[in-house]
């Protein structure tokens, strides 16, 4: 079973640090997420496993063994391009079986899989066509099956639904996650797009500023973030960061002040945490629009962005912070208004002046 | 639309195709007529009909002529693609050394042929030439290129190809330069070996790039002339007299209009056929891919 570890990987194009000491640990057939913003290194550390980067420091293991000095082709992975690179001249046919004939496969071997790959994408019928001649969506098929036939250890993808419009993406993204499970390989997926990593991987890793920010399953990253940065960056519409500042309470849990003197009390346990330069973080589904006796605090409303089954209030606090807060779906409050806001501190997230993140602890 | 309205929209074009007429069309349909008449500088003429062909025909040194021009189209055409595509792949990355590389093997495209045929002379005479002074050195007898009947086409293809390197070299680059780099990368993926990857990825990338040097080369080769009549006058007796050549010497050193227009007419023909088949052949060879 493959297993894929990579160790203290370092990466410089001249004085320009891309990574600087990455370490992760696949498990066998496990779905794995790049996900990070441009220039945060993801990219690169794919190439580097796959083989078209080379790494300045640390260990590329597959299956126990070496890989990092291994020309890509050796590597026993398969990648599938942002941009397909499919070989123009080639039919479909001659595209999935290129890889094949240079890896000197018997003949009737390479159209047995051939066949079977273009049967699980559903492209029997498209074989002798050109690349030019199919539309975005049935190249993306293509290039995924020139990956699939080669049976690697590991699959590569790199932003692989980025150039497929909205509809398809959303029918792609569906199909890749019935494929890793008729494919016996690991998979790992480099994306900029949340919603992507969240539903396809079984762990998600946020890379930021050349580092690996946060190692795990999609509702851990969502609900534990370990920093401010995996905080804003995973969640849509982010979630607000709140300067507070701590105050005195009788349980074990931490209560805090915000800027306009609102005070919540979270469910963090308090002993941790240094009274300075403190941060609340909010999802908008912790901040209710409430009556004015329910109400923790008021806004002032920015924006109302009605979503059909809930609407989004985006509004500013008295001291000119933003937030955003959940209404029912037909929502009738309205752009000036001054609202009434619930803050819910049970789910509310505390970060330290390092921005290092603590949770609430579940309900006993 | 209405008939003013087309007028004016040829007034335009009228500046381009008056000027297309005058110089091209013109001289085409002249060049037609003078060749089925006998014409001197100083009469009119008079009408012959296919009668400067018929001659032709039967001429040596016009067959001798064409013969040459193949021959050397045939030793220039295919190294030079060749060369200029070997070339264009060692000089095609981003360097400051490849952009030197790519100046200087330019360079000898942008002088006159008079200036090459200078510096040629000075590598490939017997006695004090480049040439020379290196068989020499090595105990060898020089060799007297452009005085050999044998070695002549040989020394213009040679003296040829070091000018005309320049162009093709630039199309293969523009070319190489189109292939997007994860075709490579796919490639590398794809355990395909380095000539592997030359003859599956760039070549059939290169094929309009390539088909198009041949069809150029082709037709601007079959019109060799500067090189011959500055190095060796056609000489040694005739060995290096090319198709252009004949129609120079006919025309405005026998001052044979008519019989030189007919040779031209003959020229223009046969690389007429040539880019045609070879544009044919192409073509058909991609609707069969």
């Amino acid at each position: 079973m493959a297993r894929l570890e990579l160790s203290d990987i370092s990466k410089a194009y001249g004085e320009t640090p891309v990574l600087d000491g990455v370490s992760l640990t696949m498990e066998p057939k496990e779905f794995i997420a790049f996900l990070g913003p441009s220039g945060s290194g993801k990219s690169t550390l794919l190439r580097i496993i796959a083989g078209l980067e080379t790494l300045d420091e640390g260990e590329v293991r597959l299956d126990g063994e070496r890989i990092d000095h291994l020309p890509p082709g050796k590597r026993g992975v398969a990648m599938v391009f942002q941009h397909y690179a499919l070989y123009p001249h080639m039919s479909v046919r001659d595209n999935m079986a290129f890889g094949l004939k240079n890896a000197k496969v018997p003949r009737d071997e390479i159209e047995t899989r051939v066949a079977e790959a273009a049967r699980i994408l559903e492209i029997e019928t498209q074989l002798d066509k050109k690349p030019a001649q199919m539309s975005g969506g049935q190249r993306q098929r293509v290039a995924i099956g020139r990956a699939i036939v080669k049976h690697p250890k590991l699959f590569l993808l790199d932003e692989p639904l980025s150039n497929l419009d909205a509809a398809l993406r959303m029918r792609t993204r569906i199909e890749l996650a019935q494929l890793r499970h008729r494919v016996d390989a690991a998979f790992i997926m480099v994306t900029h797009d949340q919603a992507e990593a969240m539903t396809l991987a079984d762990r998600i890793v946020v890379m930021n500023d050349r580092r690996i920010q946060q190692v795990g399953a999609p509702m851990e990253i969502y609900s534990r973030p370990a920093n401010t940065f995996v905080a804003r960056f995973v969640g849509s519409p982010a979630m607000t960061l709140a300067p507070a500042s701590l105050v005195a309470s009788a349980g074990p849990f931490a209560t805090v002040r915000l800027g306009d003197g609102a005070e919540v009390e979270t469910r963090v346990r308090g002993n941790a945490l240094e009274g300075e330069g403190l941060q609340l973080g909010l999802r908008p589904e912790s901040v209710a629009v409430a009556p004015a006796g329910a109400a923790t605090t008021v806004g002032k409303v920015e924006l109302v962005e009605r979503l059909g089954e809930r609407t989004l209030v985006y509004a500013h606090l008295a001291d000119g912070l933003p937030v955003v807060a959940e209404d029912e779906g037909n929502s009738r409050v309205r752009v000036g208004e001054t609202v009434g806001l619930r803050i819910d501190g049970s789910a509310a997230h505390l970060f330290d002046s390092a921005g290092i993140g603590h949770h609430a602890e579940a309900a006993a | 639309m209405s008939g003013a309205r087309d007028w004016r929209g040829l007034l335009f074009v009228a500046p381009f195709l008056s000027l297309y007429a005058l110089i091209l069309v013109f001289p085409l349909f002249r060049g037609m007529w003078l060749s089925l008449n006998r014409v001197d500088l100083f009469g009119d003429g008079h009408f012959v009909g296919a009668g400067n062909y018929v001659r032709l025909a039967r001429d040596p040194v016009f067959s001798t002529s064409l013969l040459n021009t193949f021959v050397l189209t045939l030793m220039i055409v295919p190294v030079l693609s060749v060369v200029a595509l070997m070339l264009a792949l060692a000089l095609n990355n981003a360097g400051r050394g490849a952009a030197l590389m790519r100046g200087i093997f330019f360079s000898s495209a942008v002088l006159s042929v008079t200036i090459v045929t200078l510096i040629w002379r000075f590598v490939l005479a017997p006695d004090a030439g480049l040439l020379g002074e290196l068989w020499k050195s090595l105990g060898w007898q020089p060799l007297a290129f452009l005085s050999d009947p044998h070695l002549v086409l040989p020394a213009l293809a040679l003296t040829t190809i070091w000018w005309s390197l320049g162009l093709p070299m630039l199309l293969f680059l523009a070319g190489l330069q189109q292939i997007p780099r994860d075709m490579y990368e796919a490639a590398a993926l794809d355990n395909a070996s380095r000539w592997r990857t030359f003859w599956r990825i760039t070549v059939p990338a290169l094929r309009r790039t390539i088909v198009l040097v041949v069809m150029l080369q082709t037709a601007a080769q079959l019109q060799i002339f500067g090189q011959a009549q500055l190095l060796t006058a056609g000489g040694p007796s005739g060995a290096s007299r090319t198709a252009v050549l004949f129609l120079f010497e006919t025309a405005f050193g026998r001052w044979e209009l008519g019989y030189a227009s007919a040779a031209a007419e003959i020229l223009f023909l046969i690389i007429l056929a040539v880019t045609l088949t070879q544009y044919w052949a192409t073509g058909r060879a991609q609707g069969e891919r």
